[in-house]
């Protein structure tokens, strides 16, 4: 809007996006061929996601090389600004729905199965089933057999949540220190905040080995463990993905891309990660401990 | 009404990669990140799979035109009810929409081009590899998904053949298209703007796909989500969906109309955008009530947030649930009838002219309206039960979608076609279309209200006798409409390769800057922001 002097970087051509819609293409076909155990499946899945990602290096080292040259000036900036802006609102809602769908769950549908809405539900349907949550034993517990233990909340989940959030002010530091023009910090921080990243990965995975071998909370258990996967997977991805684009802007960062007053890549990974923080915090909350 | 003027040069054509013939053409379009290219690209392939949407319609009216089992088998039959919902909403309803966005907003509102031109290029080539997928289904073992477009569990988990993952992973792909081009168009819309080109000064066009946008990116990743949740049902033994394990299919319900309702207005909010800027043209009036229509917009987008549940009144909710559900749907009706005034209100007292995209317009407003009535209708909770799977359901959303959505996109091909390529369409064939459309829409789709309150039920191959006469009519109706759109197809490449020249106004009533551009407009439309006067 109040840019009327300059004029807008409009990109020439490009293959990069229709090789990224081949990859995709490439990506899904492969999914639903491994799943129905077809053997190239997992081959094709596995090409497609190359592709995508060799389009995403392409792509996005197009953009970082036109910024570098000078061709986006603060016009440009305010659509990146904007267009990551709603790319993460549409990630929330993302998130939303298997929040609703375990806040049904909890609030309405396993009631229901227990009788305490309609009692003939209940009666007509599993009349040994109670109502509780995390559901322990499921209505049909022979072909969904529910969970026997559940992890501490205080334990591991307790764990991540402090590495998350020390990783989220660790961020904040090395924002600090580019706005700064301190390079020590920004990358001491940066790698900080990676490493916890990667801390609270190694930690789920071992969740999920303490769910699979101790406690019997698999993808199979009845409702908890399906939200509770869907839920902590889907986030887990994110850390996954938050945690590589930061690895990219530490490298950035090392080949001194970024000035204290031009560094949205950097600002956007920030965005994104604490995105990823706060997701958590709403499942340690509503999964984990209440 | 045209003013065709010969001195009108063609602008200079876009550079081909400096590559002519094949090559170059496949590059041109392939890697194109110019709003218009993709623009045209959109329309394209809206276009095209009208038609296969339609012929499958054809296919179904062909089976209902007699009672008994004539044409195909029943399990056909299913696939065919689920494809044609499917396509016609994501491959026909909303490319054409997102086309008319992308080729209008930046000359609407002063831009150069879309925000984000290489990612407008993802979203487009994303469309045809999964309509692809999608239309793969039907050739696969086990025969296409044939529980309807609804995609309900537990019919498309437990009961759902081997190809429904494959439909699973075409609505992700679609899913994420439509993410990425909203993100554009509301970027674009807020960063774009020309100096001057204030919010209570964008035309209703800008504003209705602004909202929409919006509108998409709530509901999109929601249904991304469930059918993940689907996928994972199907596959990895979870229990979203099944009692058995704590689960309830109704959650899917929720979760799908929670997408689902909003989809509706993200087909019809652009088509009212449309005849907000057709009917103004056409009365020589500026828009009645401009800021209320901006209100109205973002007030059917806010509601329709929060009204899902009346697609399951019969599905089993609590009393207060289904009160609450009525009352938030019936409000709707309030912002809507606003819209349907305002229009009524441009045209008093207008000097009126009835060209073929008017006709559409005001055939429009009679008869969304009327559609619009038998939503009202089936809002009542009480009377749902027995309007509720039957025809008169599939009645009232053929009147909002093919009178409304479809009628409002030809109407803005006509008026907008002699800007785009710079010629003339022939307006005896556009009369000859629209009326012929007119008649054969209500000939199709009015009997089918009789025949959902006598009690036919909808997705059901054969019916009982005395349903025979009014599916018969529907059926001819139906067929007249289809071959009637081969006379806009012939008109559209007709005008293209030898219209006779338009004029950079074209409609003497037009107002906004994509009229101040030359017909066919410059291939990048305004380098140098214009300057917004008043």
């Amino acid at each position: 809007m109040a840019h009327a002097h300059s004029k807008y970087y409009v990109p020439k051509p490009s293959y990069w996006p229709l090789l990224g819609c081949a990859g995709l293409l490439t990506f899904f076909v492969g999914a639903a061929h491994w799943l129905h155990h077809v053997w190239y499946g997992p081959y094709l899945l596995f090409l497609g996601a190359t592709i995508v990602i060799m389009m995403m290096i392409g792509w996005f080292g197009r953009v970082i090389h036109e910024n570098r040259t000078g061709l986006h000036n603060d016009w440009v900036d305010h659509s990146f600004r904007w267009g990551m802006t709603w790319f993460i609102y549409s990630e929330v809602l993302f998130f939303a729905c298997f929040f609703g769908a375990l806040f049904y769950t909890r609030l309405w549908s396993v009631p229901e199965l227990g009788g305490d809405v309609h009692p003939i539900t209940h009666i007509l349907l599993w009349p040994d089933f109670t109502d509780q949550w995390p559901l322990m034993r499921t209505p049909d517990n022979s072909e969904f057999t529910g969970p026997s233990s559940l992890g501490n909340t205080w334990g591991i989940p307790a764990l991540n949540t402090l590495l998350l959030l020390s990783s989220g002010v660790a961020i904040t530091i090395a924002h600090w220190g580019l706005r700064h023009g301190k390079r020590a910090v920004l990358i001491v921080s940066l790698i900080v905040a990676i490493s916890l990243g990667a801390t609270f990965l190694a930690c789920q995975g071992m969740e999920y080995y303490a769910a699979y071998t101790e406690h019997g909370l698999t993808l199979n258990a009845g409702s908890y463990g399906s939200l509770f996967f869907i839920l902590t997977g889907f986030h887990g991805a994110h850390v996954t993905i938050g945690a590589t684009i930061l690895t990219v802007i530490l490298m950035r960062c090392f080949a001194g891309h970024f000035t204290p007053d031009n560094h949205f890549g950097f600002e956007a990974a920030t965005w994104y990660w604490h995105f990823v923080d706060v997701v958590w915090l709403m499942l340690f909350v509503f999964v984990y401990w209440l | 009404m045209t003013m065709p003027t010969q001195e009108d040069a063609i602008p200079e054509q876009p550079i081909r990669n400096g590559r002519r013939g094949l090559v170059g053409f496949l590059k041109h379009w392939l890697f194109t990140t110019n709003h218009k290219d993709i623009g045209t690209l959109y329309l394209c392939l809206s276009l095209t799979m009208f038609f296969v949407g339609g012929a499958m319609a054809l296919v179904i009216r062909a089976e209902l035109f007699q009672p008994g089992m004539k044409v195909i088998d029943p399990d056909f039959y299913n696939v065919l009810i689920t494809m044609h919902g499917l396509i016609m909403l994501l491959a026909v309803v909303m490319p054409a929409g997102i086309g008319l966005a992308n080729w209008m907003i930046p000359m609407m509102i002063g831009a150069p081009d879309m925000a984000l031109p290489r990612l407008n290029n993802m979203s487009f080539w994303i469309l045809p590899c999964a309509i692809t997928l999608l239309a793969s289904t039907i050739f696969m073992k086990g025969g296409g998904p044939n529980f309807g477009w609804t995609l309900y569990a537990p019919l498309s988990t437990t009961f759902g053949p081997p190809s429904t993952d494959f439909l699973i992973f075409s609505v992700h792909m679609l899913g994420i298209s439509s993410i990425l081009g909203s993100i554009n168009i509301i970027v674009t819309i807020i960063n774009m703007r020309a100096p001057g080109m204030t919010w209570m000064k964008l035309p209703m066009f800008v504003w209705t796909w602004l909202v929409t946008a919006f509108l998409l990116l709530c509901i999109m990743p929601v249904l991304a989500g469930t059918v993940t949740m689907l996928l994972a049902d199907r596959n990895f033994g979870t229990t979203f969906f099944d009692a058995a394990g704590g689960g309830d299919p109704l959650l899917y319900q929720h979760l799908f109309w929670f997408f689902g309702h909003p989809e509706v207005y993200v087909l019809i909010l652009p088509a009212f955008g449309v005849i907000s800027q057709i009917i103004p043209t056409f009365s020589r009036k500026k828009l009645f009530g401009y800021g209320r229509m901006v209100i109205a917009t973002g007030a059917i987008a806010f509601l329709s947030l929060l009204v899902w549940a009346h697609h399951m009144f019969t599905s089993g909710l609590p009393l207060g649930a289904e009160l609450y559900f009525m009352y938030a749907t019936m409000l709707i009706a309030v912002p809507t009838g606003i819209k349907v005034f305002n229009w009524v209100a441009t045209m008093y007292r207008g000097s009126l002219s009835f060209e073929t995209p008017m006709l559409f317009a005001v055939a429009f407003i009679f008869l969304f309206t009327f559609g619009g009535f038998t939503g009202v209708m089936m809002a009542i909770a009480p009377s749902d039960y027995q309007y509720h799977d039957s025809y008169f359901i599939v009645a009232h959303f053929h009147y909002v979608l093919v009178p409304g959505a479809v009628f409002a996109f030809l109407g803005a091909v006509y008026y907008w076609l002699p800007k785009w390529c710079g010629r003339m369409y022939d307006e005896t064939l556009g009369q000859w279309h629209f009326w012929l459309t007119f008649i054969a829409t209500n000939v199709t789709f009015f009997p089918m209200h009789f025949l959902g309150l006598a009690g036919m039920p909808r997705r059901i191959p054969d019916y009982a006798l005395q349903f025979g006469d009014f599916n018969a009519i529907a059926s001819v109706g139906a067929f007249i409409f289809g071959f009637a759109q081969l006379i806009f197809l012939y008109n559209v490449i007709h005008t293209i390769r030898s219209g006779k020249k338009a004029s950079a106004q074209v409609w003497d009533g037009a107002e906004g800057l994509e009229w101040t551009l030359s017909s066919p407009p410059p291939y990048h439309s305004f380098q140098t922001p214009p300057k917004i006067e008043r």
